[in-house]
C-alpha cells in the first residue's frame, strides 16, 4: 500500500532517480527487517569473511602484533616450501587415500541401508531399527573414538581378548599403521551411516505407490521393482550428495582423525588439516600453515564446482 | 498382494532383509549396552572377560571415583552453561536473520543469500579464524565456544525456507490490524514455528554439548575445560595414570577400564535423555527445508 505512493511519477524526474527513491522507500519501509538482519550478517562478515581476508597471511610473514594488514609480504615463499617439502607427498597420500576409502566404503552404505529400510513393511520394526541406527550420530567423536578404544585396545579390550582366546596374537588396532584407515572408516560407518539414510528415506517417501502396483501387474518381482522404480527415484538425491561429498572430499573428518592420531600412526594418519593445526597453533608457524590451509580449501572448492559442472552436463540438477 | 507374499523368492527377500537389518541394529547398539553394563559391574566379574551385558553384581565404584574430584563436576557445569547460553544465542540470531531473508520483497536479499551460501563452499580455515577470535579477546573465555559458531548457514537456510511456507495471508491480516514487521515475527511467525525452533534448538544444543575441537583450540586453562575435553583426557590420553592416584576410594572397587566406561556414560547421558525428543522432531526438521524457496 505504501509502495503505491512511490510509483507516482514526477515528469521532471529522470527514471534513475525514480528508481533510487523507490529503493529508498523500500529500505525505509523495511527498516526493522534490516535492523534484525544486521547482527546475523555481521556474524558472517566477522567470523567468515574476515578470516577469508585473513588468508592474505599465507603470502606474508605474519606477526601477531602487526596483524593481517601490516605484516611484511613474503610472496609465494610458504607455498614453495610446502610443495617441496617431502612431507607434502605423505600428507597428500594420506588425505587422498582416506577420502577415497570414505567414498568407496562409506558413501554407498546409507543408500543400501535406506533401500533396506524402505522394503520393510512392518512400521513398528522400521521405527525401532531407525531409532537404534540414528543414535550414534548424536554422540561426540570423543565418545565414539573412546568406545572403539575400549573395545579394541590390547589391554583388556574385548575384541583382542576374543582374538587371544582363539589362539591368535593380539592386534594393536588403535596404535598400528596398518589398521589406521580401517579403524577410521569403521568408526565413520558406525557413527554416521544410519543417520545418512534420512535424506534417502525422505526421497523414497515421495515415490508414487501406483508405480509399484503397475510393476507388480506386469509381473515384476521385488528386485526388479527396486532396480527400476526405487533406485531411479533417489538418483538425483544420490548425485547431489555425491557432489557435496566431493566438496568436502579433503575434509577428512578433522576432529575424528585428531582424536585417533598418536605417535605410532602419525605416518599414515597425518592429513592436511591436522598438519595445519600442528604447524600453526602448536608450533607457531602461522603463515606457513595458513598457506597449507588455503591450498586445501582451494582444491576442495575446485572439486565441488567441477563435480557440479559435470553433474549438470549429464542432465542432473546440481546443487545450484 | 497375497499371492506375492506367498511366493518363495519374496519370502527369501524379506528374511534376508530383516535379518540384515537386525544384525546392523545390534552391531550399532551393543557397544553402548556393553559400556553401560561394565561401568556398573564389579571388578571381579569384569576381570573374567567376555561380552558382559547383564552384570549380576552392581557397584557404583567407578562413578564414585570419577566424582571424587571436582574435575568432572566442573566440566559438566561448564558444558551445561555453554549449551544453554550458546543455544539461546543460536536460536535468537538464526531466527532474526532468517525472517528478513524470507521476505521476497527485501532489497538486497539475493546478495545476502549469496554471501551466506559462499561461506558453505569456502572458508578461511582454522588459522585466520583463530586470530579473529583472539582479536576479540575471546581466548580462554566461554564466548569462544559460543560466538564463532553462532549461526549455522545450513540451519539458517532451512529455517528461512520454513518461514516462507507460512501463508502470507496470516501476516497480512496481522498487518492490517496494525502490527509492524517485528510484531508479526514475534506474535505470528515464531509461535507458528515452535516445532522448527525446537528441532534446531536440539541440534544446536547437541553440537554445544559435543563441542571438542574449538575447546582444544581456544581454551588453554584446564579449569575451563568442557566435558568432552575432560573425557578425552580420561579415556584416550591417560593410559595408566588412572587407578593409582591418591583418591580416597577403595581401589578394589573399580578398574581403569570401568572408569573410562563410566566417564563415557556420564558424558553421553544428556544426549540419550534428549534423544526421544530429537527423534520425534528431527525427521521433520531435516525435511523442513526440502521445499525450495
Amino acid at each position: 500500500m505504501k509502495g503505491q505512493q512511490a510509483v507516482r511519477l514526477h515528469p521532471d524526474h529522470k527514471l534513475k532517480s525514480v528508481k533510487q527513491s523507490l529503493l529508498m522507500k523500500d529500505i525505509i519501509r523495511d527498516r526493522w527487517l534490516y535492523l534484525i538482519l544486521l547482527p546475523g550478517m555481521l556474524y558472517f562478515v566477522v567470523f567468515k569473511y574476515v578470516p577469508m581476508l585473513g588468508l592474505m597471511m599465507a603470502f606474508e610473514n605474519y606477526q601477531p602484533h602487526l596483524g593481517f594488514l601490516n605484516s611484511p609480504w613474503a610472496g609465494f615463499k610458504h607455498f614453495e616450501r610446502f610443495f617441496t617439502e617431502p612431507q607434502f607427498w605423505t600428507l597428500f597420500r594420506n588425505t587422498i587415500l582416506l577420502a577415497i576409502y570414505n567414498l568407496v566404503f562409506f558413501f554407498p552404505l546409507p543408500i543400501i541401508l535406506a533401500l533396506m529400510l524402505n522394503e520393510v513393511r512392518q512400521k513398528l520394526f522400521k521405527r525401532f531399527a531407525q531409532t537404534l541406527l540414528y543414535l550414534p550420530h548424536f554422540v561426540s567423536w570423543v565418545v565414539a573414538v573412546g568406545i572403539f578404544y575400549i573395545l579394541f585396545t590390547t589391554e583388556g579390550g574385548i575384541v583382542n581378548e576374543f582374538i587371544a582366546k582363539l589362539g591368535f596374537e593380539k592386534i594393536p588396532f588403535m596404535l598400528s599403521e596398518d589398521w589406521f584407515r580401517t579403524m577410521i572408516v569403521s568408526q565413520s560407518i558406525w557413527k554416521e551411516a544410519g543417520w545418512g539414510t534420512i535424506i534417502f528415506l525422505a526421497a523414497l517417501a515421495g515415490v508414487d505407490l501406483q508405480l509399484y502396483e503397475a510393476a507388480r501387474m506386469d509381473g515384476a518381482g521385488r528386485w526388479r521393482q527396486l532396480w527400476h522404480i526405487t533406485l531411479p527415484a533417489i538418483r538425483s538425491t544420490i548425485v547431489i550428495l555425491f557432489i557435496l561429498r566431493l566438496g568436502s572430499f579433503l575434509d577428512t573428518g578433522f576432529e575424528h582423525i585428531f582424536l585417533m592420531l598418536n605417535s605410532m600412526n602419525r605416518e599414515v594418519g597425518e592429513v592436511f588439516d591436522t598438519y595445519v593445526y600442528m604447524k600453526g597453533l602448536t608450533q607457531g608457524q602461522y603463515s606457513y600453515s595458513a598457506a597449507v590451509g588455503l591450498f586445501k580449501s582451494l582444491v576442495g572448492l575446485v572439486l565441488v564446482l567441477g563435480a557440479n559442472w559435470a553433474a549438470k552436463k549429464f542432465g542432473e540438477e546440481g546443487i545450484y | 498382494m497375497l499371492a506375492e507374499q506367498k511366493h518363495w523368492s519374496n519370502r527369501l527377500f524379506n528374511t534376508i532383509n530383516y535379518s540384515l537389518l537386525i544384525l546392523v541394529s545390534v552391531v550399532t547398539i551393543v557397544p553402548f549396552l556393553y559400556i553401560v553394563a561394565v561401568s556398573f559391574a564389579a571388578p571381579a566379574e569384569v576381570a573374567k572377560g567376555g561380552l558382559l551385558l547383564f552384570p549380576t553384581e552392581f557397584t557404583l565404584g567407578a562413578y564414585k571415583y570419577i566424582f571424587s574430584t571436582d574435575t568432572m563436576f566442573k566440566g559438566i557445569g561448564i558444558s551445561i552453561y555453554v549449551t544453554v547460553v550458546g543455544t539461546f544465542i543460536n536460536l535468537v540470531l538464526t531466527s532474526l536473520t532468517a525472517y528478513p531473508l524470507a521476505k521476497p520483497g527485501l532489497r538486497g536479499r539475493r546478495l545476502f543469500m549469496l554471501m551466506i551460501l559462499v561461506t558453505m563452499l569456502f572458508s578461511g580455515g582454522i588459522i585466520p579464524t583463530y586470530f579473529v577470535v583472539k582479536a576479540f579477546g575471546m581466548i580462554n573465555t566461554y564466548w569462544s565456544l559460543m560466538v564463532p559458531t553462532a549461526i549455522s548457514a545450513f540451519n539458517l537456510i532451512v529455517l528461512k525456507n520454513f518461514f516462507q511456507q507460512i501463508p502470507d495471508s496470516l501476516e497480512d491480516s496481522a498487518k492490517i490490524d496494525g502490527a509492524g514487521d517485528l510484531g508479526v515475527l514475534f506474535r505470528i511467525v515464531l509461535p507458528l514455528s515452535m516445532p522448527a525452533m525446537a528441532t534446531f534448538g536440539l541440534f544446536y544444543a547437541v553440537g554445544h554439548w559435543n563441542t571438542f575441537f574449538n575447546a582444544v583450540m581456544y581454551i588453554n586453562d584446564s579449569e575451563k575445560f568442557p566435558v568432552q575435553v575432560i573425557l578425552r583426557q580420561i579415556v584416550l590420553l591417560s593410559q595408566d595414570q588412572i587407578g593409582d592416584t591418591t583418591s580416597q576410594q577403595d581401589p578394589t572397587d573399580y578398574l581403569p577400564q570401568t572408569i573410562r566406561m563410566a566417564s563415557i556414560v556420564v558424558a553421553t547421558l544428556p544426549i540419550v535423555l534428549v534423544y526421544p525428543f530429537l527423534q520425534k522432531h528431527f525427521a521433520k526438521g531435516v525435511l523442513l527445508g526440502s521445499v525450495k524457496g
